[in-house]
């Protein structure tokens, strides 16, 4: 019996069993071989030679499934790395990332696909799957050669960061991607009315003196895309949720039985744009952060079921890059060591369960993508992260592991955080980077 | 206080210090010899980022006659067009320890970030659509001159407000003082300002009754075209000040604007050159204002 690891008395969470329970979790050769839980005890002591872990006090998960971040390579390595990002991923307990496609070049054809599984498995510290570009280039003007790249090894597509402005483009990116029954990851945004604005439109922009983005500019391709997955039946996944109207318009097509998923990050509802008051590029993101009124519609969102998701948009970037006046600066948050413990606020504020946190985390984004992940299933891959619920600690982006030190929330005070994330058979002690 | 990056930040005492200083330096300004040496041997930089005749003028005269030590820095030979980014261009600048920054540039908080990395004084000459902060001082200075006080006034102001870092000052200054502010424009140039006692009129002769000061903002003439209102000539049809609709307002009414004038455009010849006008004392007045400015920062800063 060589590689075998023994996760004792944690309470394991799994929504994918329905499981709630103290139990112990047996590893063997990467893969899960037994989930005891406690009811059950009479069946004796499972008795190992390998590791074992006391995970007294203590959750256990299975592994975030983080649909929706930026990872740089190639081209971009200044931002961030594969190797610096699949780290920093481990410490906020995500086992799976899934990149979007604007490097450099773009992820449009199979020999970047390929170029980024092979990092990945080289100097990764986590797996990662990739999402092609919807078209050439992220120009909007052909397809890029989805099969090809499905082949490869992307599990979505999407033009991330630009929408695709043209309908009969996106239509088609719609009825194409059926062939391979993979998601279109739709960046919602007009951007003949966000018109290169740069926070929230709204009194504070103007005060600010900063161009708005009003919240139509997203629902209006919301409403465009939803449109033409009822027509096309393709499956189509909102990123990035940000506004009331996009939850209402995601609900209705839910109803009515449309082929429609999103997701939503913890900024969207955690901070509002007053976070941007001061010109604080840190949290100049894109969608822009709103107000509480959508924070409120967006947590209604997640309750309810409308939407599925919550992901990081990890996006990271240099130093000098946010250092800049605030129209000039990139968007984005460096996302991967803040999400989960963000998101469990939801949990201690009573809005989910942990089991539904669990669910957005990690099962529903693996099932959306149909990759392997996201369940302690016997026989599955025993990526998993340990969590300590009442761990608070302070937010210091000086001890992130990202490369991309960009976070509106320096100084915070969180409660709840992986102390040991398990992928890929190794155990990856969280703790000892955060200082704990 | 080391800066004044803006009006929004600035209290409701500290303005009527400005104010009040600005006074005695009018004062000065009527002198034969104009120059003091209240600042002598400080130097002040001049960074525009953007062109502007008339503000940059008004600033390093306001800098000569306190006789400091002047530095234009003239942005197209500059390193900035080569990429260098706006921090390194001010950490440069600091090291040659300069006292004062003056800077206009077109985004918006620029005065803003640059304040909080230097250790110099910085003075908002104009930022992007934000604020110009200098120039709601010295129109708050030509109102008081000729009104006497702020409270109660109805001022209207009219026209691209969206855009107008000089209405959005004036917007916070007058409503520190109790002015009743109304804005006139087409829908689209008038923008939310839900947080501010305003009143909002798309109808100029609706909005022009019975107001004691009329602040006519510039047009600029790249927004024609981009859909904000069709022509021209259909703007000054409706919100161009001309003689009848000057009527309508208060009989001592008087008319103000920033400058450069659009004659025909915003403004009809007639109204700009009329007893009404005030626009060359405004002119006047923005040197003894920026010169009080540049005295009390420097004083509060020393006295830090
Ligand atoms: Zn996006």
């Amino acid at each position: 019996m060589h590689n075998s690891i023994l996760i004792k008395n944690g309470h394991i969470i799994d929504p994918s069993q329905g499981i709630d329970s103290i139990g112990d979790i047996l590893i063997e050769d990467r893969k899960i071989k037994e989930v005891r839980l406690q009811p059950n005890k009479r069946q004796g002591e499972v008795k190992v030679k390998g590791q074992i872990i006391n995970a007294d006090g203590l959750y256990v998960f299975p592994g975030i499934v983080d649909m929706h971040a930026h990872l740089r390579e190639p081209g971009f390595e200044y931002k961030e790395t594969i190797k610096t990002g699949t780290m920093a991923a481990l410490k906020g307990g995500i086992t799976s990332v899934c990149c979007m496609p604007n490097t450099n070049p773009v992820n449009d054809n199979r020999t970047v696909t390929e170029f980024i599984l092979k990092k990945a498995y080289a100097e990764g510290s986590c797996y990662v799957y990739p999402i092609g570009a919807i078209t050439k280039g992220q120009k909007g003007e052909e397809l890029a050669e989805m099969g090809l790249m499905y082949e490869a090894g992307c599990i979505a597509f999407s033009d991330d960061g630009r929408p695709v402005v043209s309908t009969l483009l996106m239509r088609r990116a719609l009825e194409y991607s059926k062939a391979l029954n993979v998601p279109i990851i739709s960046h919602c945004e007009d951007i003949s009315l966000s018109d290169s604005g740069t926070m929230n439109e709204g009194s504070l922009s103007t005060k600010m003196g900063l161009k708005g983005i009003t919240y139509a500019a997203e629902d209006i391709m919301v409403a465009r895309d939803i449109i033409l997955s009822e027509l096309t039946g393709g499956k189509l996944h909102i990123a990035h949720v940000s506004t009331e109207g996009s939850v209402r318009l995601i609900r209705e097509a839910k109803k009515r039985g449309i082929n429609v998923t999103a997701e939503t990050c913890p900024h969207y509802f955690t901070i509002t744009e007053d976070a941007v008051a001061n010109y604080n590029t840190n949290a100049k993101v894109n969608p822009p952060l709103r107000t509480q009124r959508d924070i409120e519609a967006i947590k209604e969102g997640l309750k309810d079921g409308t939407i599925d998701v919550i992901a990081t948009d990890h996006a990271p970037h240099h130093g000098d890059e946010k250092l800049q006046e605030f129209d000039k600066a990139p968007s984005g948050i460096s996302g991967f060591e803040t999400a989960f413990s963000l998101s469990l606020k939801l949990v201690h504020d009573g809005v989910l369960s942990i089991s539904q946190l669990i669910e957005k985390m990690s099962y529903t984004p693996a099932r959306i993508l149909g990759i392997n992940a996201g369940t302690l299933k016997v026989g599955s891959q025993a990526d998993l992260t340990i969590v300590d619920m009442n761990k608070e600690f302070k937010v210091e982006a000086t001890k992130f592991l990202s490369k991309g030190k960009n976070t509106p929330f320096e100084g915070w005070i969180l409660k709840g955080t992986s102390v040991m994330t398990i992928c890929r058979g190794k155990v990856f002690d969280c703790q000892s980077f955060i200082g704990g | 206080m080391k800066d004044l990056v803006g009006i929004k930040e600035l209290s409701k005492d500290k303005i009527k210090l400005i104010l009040d200083t600005a006074s005695s330096f009018k004062d000065v300004l009527k002198r034969d010899i104009k120059k003091v040496p209240a600042l002598r041997g400080k130097t002040v930089v001049n960074l525009f980022f953007e062109p502007s005749t008339r503000t940059k003028t008004s600033f390093e005269l306001a800098e000569k006659r306190l006789s400091m030590d002047v530095l234009n820095f003239s942005v197209p030979t500059s390193s900035v067009v080569k990429g260098e980014s706006l921090f390194d261009t001010i950490k440069t600048i600091e090291a040659y320890g300069v006292d004062f920054i003056v800077i206009r540039h077109s985004s918006s908080g620029a005065p803003h970030f640059i304040a909080r990395n230097v250790d110099a004084s910085v003075i908002n000459a104009g930022d992007g659509i934000n604020e110009h902060p200098t120039q709601a001082l010295l129109d708050a200075f030509s109102i008081l001159e000729r009104k006497g006080s702020l409270k109660g006034l109805n001022i209207a102001i009219v026209g691209d407000i969206l855009h107008s870092r000089v209405a959005k000052s004036n917007i916070y200054l007058l409503s520190k003082f109790g002015a009743n502010i109304r804005l006139i424009g087409p829908p689209t140039l008038v923008p939310e300002m839900t947080d501010y006692h305003i009143d909002v009129f798309y109808e100029m002769d609706e909005g022009l009754k019975d107001a004691d000061v009329i602040m006519m903002l510039r047009i600029q003439m790249e927004r024609q075209g981009k859909g904000f209102f069709p022509s021209t000539l259909e703007y000054f049809k409706n919100w161009g000040l001309d003689m009848r609709r000057l009527k309508l307002a208060k009989k001592d009414a008087i008319v103000m604007h920033p400058g450069p004038m659009n004659r025909g455009i915003e403004i009809s010849s007639d109204v700009a050159d009329s007893e009404q006008s005030i626009i060359l004392e405004q002119v006047t007045n923005g040197l003894a204002v920026r010169m009080a400015v540049m005295y009390l920062l420097k004083k509060e800063s020393e006295n830090a």
